[in-house]
């Protein structure tokens, strides 16, 4: 800091008063805090003034996307009222169009993905916290990090071009030992068993774990973040008391990362729903809810909104803004429970020198 | 008062010491090592590994009819595990057993997540070597390249370039507006400052294809009327920006209150404190948080695929005709069935991937320091600029024969 050059010229006293350090009651006077007027000089007006307004400028701008999208949304949603949520086909050039199954196969391939992520990040995260340490725990912690900026194609061209190959036996294996669970059934419109890895390709099951590895990162780091944070006097408490280190972990370390541990679930809950890259290159579209989650076919909003808006009408494009609208309160509601509880978890915010 | 104090000073050189350790028989207690192995436990490790993969081995080449590489690496796993627990139990409790088992599992997990992590990477630039060892992939662009054509024809030239415009029109808007908004929320603060909080944290949840259907419906069909570069870059901007406002606010809250308050002390205005004070002290946290936001801006391809076109030739004019960007380029590569033009994505995935991984390590180098933390050359120049200081106190203090002397 010393590198700064001195003010040259003292500007108004910005300071909140101290209480008075020695109060004097010998003449009867009572002693009230000074109040502290500060007028501000020029540059601080210009100060404030330019900062408001780059705040002013930012809302305006987020404000619009979203007033912008409502508006143009409630076109469509005035037509179609309720049912928005309860159709499954979308072909808004005959007024028949919802949410459902794009809804339903988001939601299926965000809880695939955390079904993928969610063991992964909790047990690197402990891992990361807990038992390594030195050079190959720095070095970890790095990669986990730069991990978390990998582009979303990168991981869709593995999942296309690798993954999709790699994984039908499994898929297949599930199928068959499991299938007796609906959801993990690959049937025809009959209802006989399929088994031709041509019945496997392009699921819904794919598209989740490769959108699951790109948010392992993200959760992971939130994860061990709130770990690290777990007092050092309970840790040593348990240790003190006989506890193994698991012991130590499940005493300590678990209930004080309780919140991160939730909040980085649903952060990359809300990253997973709105992946659309990734899920567009692996899927193939279709507009009915398919409750068989290894079976070819599912959807999502963000891949119909790349799919349909270059053919779009202008009814059309309103209807997909709907649909975008809807996705947008949905991460948004999430986001807002994630950063509250992880906000909740955390202590000791301020620093000191 | 003075009785008590001699005797508080007193008594600890006469009390009888109650902590254990050092001094009774002179051995220094040892600090319980908990995150080490000793040789015994890695011989429970290998031997397991061992033993469990040869029971893998044993189980599909002779014994039952099961085949395949993902089976043989569950089986052996299970197998471990079942063996591990056997090997430990054999000379310690329940309790040791679940410690190094939960060790072990989280071994496992971190294991697998770094493992399928590098090898996304390393699959993608693998298969990218074919294209990039032409070297005419850096300097060509596609416009005379057909699909069938092989790939010493055409390259990426006008998509890196595409790219690169576009993210720096995109950091123009959001380098002094993101910063100074975040300087607003936490210099000025206030009501207003409190709505702008929620709503730029609101908005990290826009799912970066509706940014994307935003800019597509507001600009290109209200404005412009075409697919060009400056509405990619919006849309990069829309989708940039709350997430630069958010860690450049993160960054500038952990500047220490009394860091401020010493310069509020010495008599400086408040715009005076913020860039003299609370700007240099979290200069490299800023940083970080602009090329993190970089870094995510030029890897999305949802937002520039609605908004920027595909083109084949360079165009260097950001205001008129389509502009492609790495991204968007990979993924047009990658829709035809053409094996050249495959390898020509996987080759434009690794360019796109080298380029964030030179950024995140440029972030890496500047950043990672706890505000006010300096760097050697930043040090040196901070004692040098201190020295100074104080020789010119001292020379406009001091008369001028003692100087002399």
């Amino acid at each position: 800091m010393s590198d700064r050059s001195i003010p040259s010229h003292p500007g108004p006293a910005m300071l909140a008063p101290a209480a008075s350090p020695a109060p004097q009651p010998a003449d009867g006077f009572e002693d009230v805090p000074r109040r502290v007027v500060s007028k501000h000089s020029f540059g601080d007006m210009l100060f404030q003034r330019s900062v408001l307004a780059a705040g002013t400028v930012t809302v305006l701008i987020m404000l619009a996307v979203g007033v912008f999208l409502s508006l143009r949304a409630s076109t469509a949603l005035s037509k179609t009222g309720l049912s928005f949520f309860t159709t499954q086909a979308w072909s808004p050039e005959t007024q028949t169009f919802g949410v459902a199954a794009v809804l339903f196969g988001t939601v299926s391939i965000a809880l695939i993905a955390l079904g993928v992520s969610v063991p992964l990040s909790l047990g690197t995260a402990l891992l990361l916290s807990e038992v390594l340490q030195g050079r190959l725990r720095n070095l970890l912690i790095s990669l986990v990090d730069l991990m978390a900026a990998v582009p979303s194609i990168v991981f869709g061209l593995w999942g296309v071009y690798f993954l999709q190959g790699s994984i039908i036996p499994v898929s297949k294996w599930i199928s068959i030992w499991f299938g007796w669970i609906p959801i993990f059934a690959v049937t025809d419109a009959s209802g006989q068993p399929q088994l031709q890895p041509s019945a496997f390709t392009s699921s819904a099951f794919i598209a989740g774990i490769v959108v699951g590895l790109m948010v392992v990162p993200t959760q992971t780091s939130i994860m061990r973040e709130a770990f690290t944070r777990a007092p050092v006097g309970e840790r040593e408490g348990a240790y003190a008391l006989g506890a193994t280190r698991w012991g130590m972990i499940r005493a300590v370390v678990l209930p004080f990362g309780k919140g991160g541990i939730i909040g980085g679930t649903m952060l990359g809950l809300g990253r997973a729903l709105g992946e659309t890259i990734a899920v567009y290159m692996i899927i193939s579209p279709i507009f009915t809810i398919n409750w068989q989650v290894l079976k070819t076919g599912t959807n999502s909003v963000s891949a119909l909104i790349a799919l349909r808006y270059g053919e779009a009408s202008e009814f059309g494009l309103s209807a997909l803004m709907a649909a975008g609208l809807v996705l947008f309160l949905l991460t948004l509601v999430i986001n807002f429970t994630a950063s509250s509880i992880v906000a909740r978890s955390r202590s000791g915010v301020e620093s000191d020198v | 008062m003075s009785d008590l104090m001699t005797e508080v000073v007193s008594t600890p050189a006469t009390a009888p010491r109650t902590f254990l350790g050092a001094g009774l028989d002179g051995e220094d207690e040892a600090q319980r090592e908990v995150r080490g192995f000793t040789a015994r436990q890695r011989f429970d490790l290998v031997g397991a590994g061992a033993a469990g993969a040869a029971l893998a081995a044993l189980l599909f080449g002779w014994f039952a009819p099961l085949s395949g590489a993902i089976g043989w690496v569950v089986v052996a796993f299970l197998a471990f595990l079942g063996l591990y627990v056997l090997l430990i139990s054999l000379d310690s409790g329940l309790e040791e057993v679940k410690d190094r088992l939960s060790a072990a599992l989280f071994s496992t997990a971190g294991v697998i997540l770094f493992g399928v992590l590098v090898f996304v990477v390393v699959y993608t630039i693998a298969r990218g070597v074919e294209a990039l060892s032409h070297p005419n992939f850096f300097v060509q662009t596609m416009q005379f390249a057909g699909p069938l054509d092989a790939l010493d024809i055409g390259g990426v030239a006008h998509a890196i370039v595409g790219t690169l415009i576009q993210i720096s029109i995109a950091l123009l808007i959001t380098i002094p507006l993101g910063i100074a908004t975040a300087v607003f929320l936490n210099e000025v603060g206030g009501r207003f400052a409190r709505f702008v909080r929620t709503v730029s944290d609101a908005m990290t949840a826009l799912p970066s294809v509706v940014a994307g259907l935003f800019v597509y419906a507001a600009v290109i069909q209200g404005i412009t009327h075409e697919r060009s570069g400056i509405a990619a870059s919006l849309a990069i901007t829309v989708m940039m920006l709350p997430i630069v406002i958010r860690s450049s606010d993160v960054v500038l809250r952990l500047v220490p209150g009394n860091l401020r308050e010493a310069s509020y002390a010495l008599g400086s205005s408040k715009w005076r404190t913020v860039w003299h004070v609370v700007l240099p002290t979290s200069r490299s946290g800023l940083v970080t948080a602009v090329i993190l936001g970089t870094a995510r801006g030029i890897g999305e391809t949802s937002p520039v695929l609605l908004t920027s076109g595909v083109s084949a030739a360079m165009n260097t004019n950001p205001f008129k005709g389509p502009m492609i960007s790495l991204p968007l380029q990979v993924f047009d590569f990658v829709r035809s069935p053409e094996p050249t033009m495959v390898a020509r994505g996987f080759g434009t995935a690794t360019v796109l991937l080298l380029l964030v991984l030179f950024l995140f390590a440029t972030a890496r180098a500047l950043g990672g320091r706890a505000p006010g933390e300096l760097s050697p050359r930043q040090a040196s120049r901070a004692r040098a600029t201190s020295a100074r200081d104080l020789l010119r106190i001292a020379s406009k203090k001091l008369p001028d024969p003692v100087l002399e002397n």
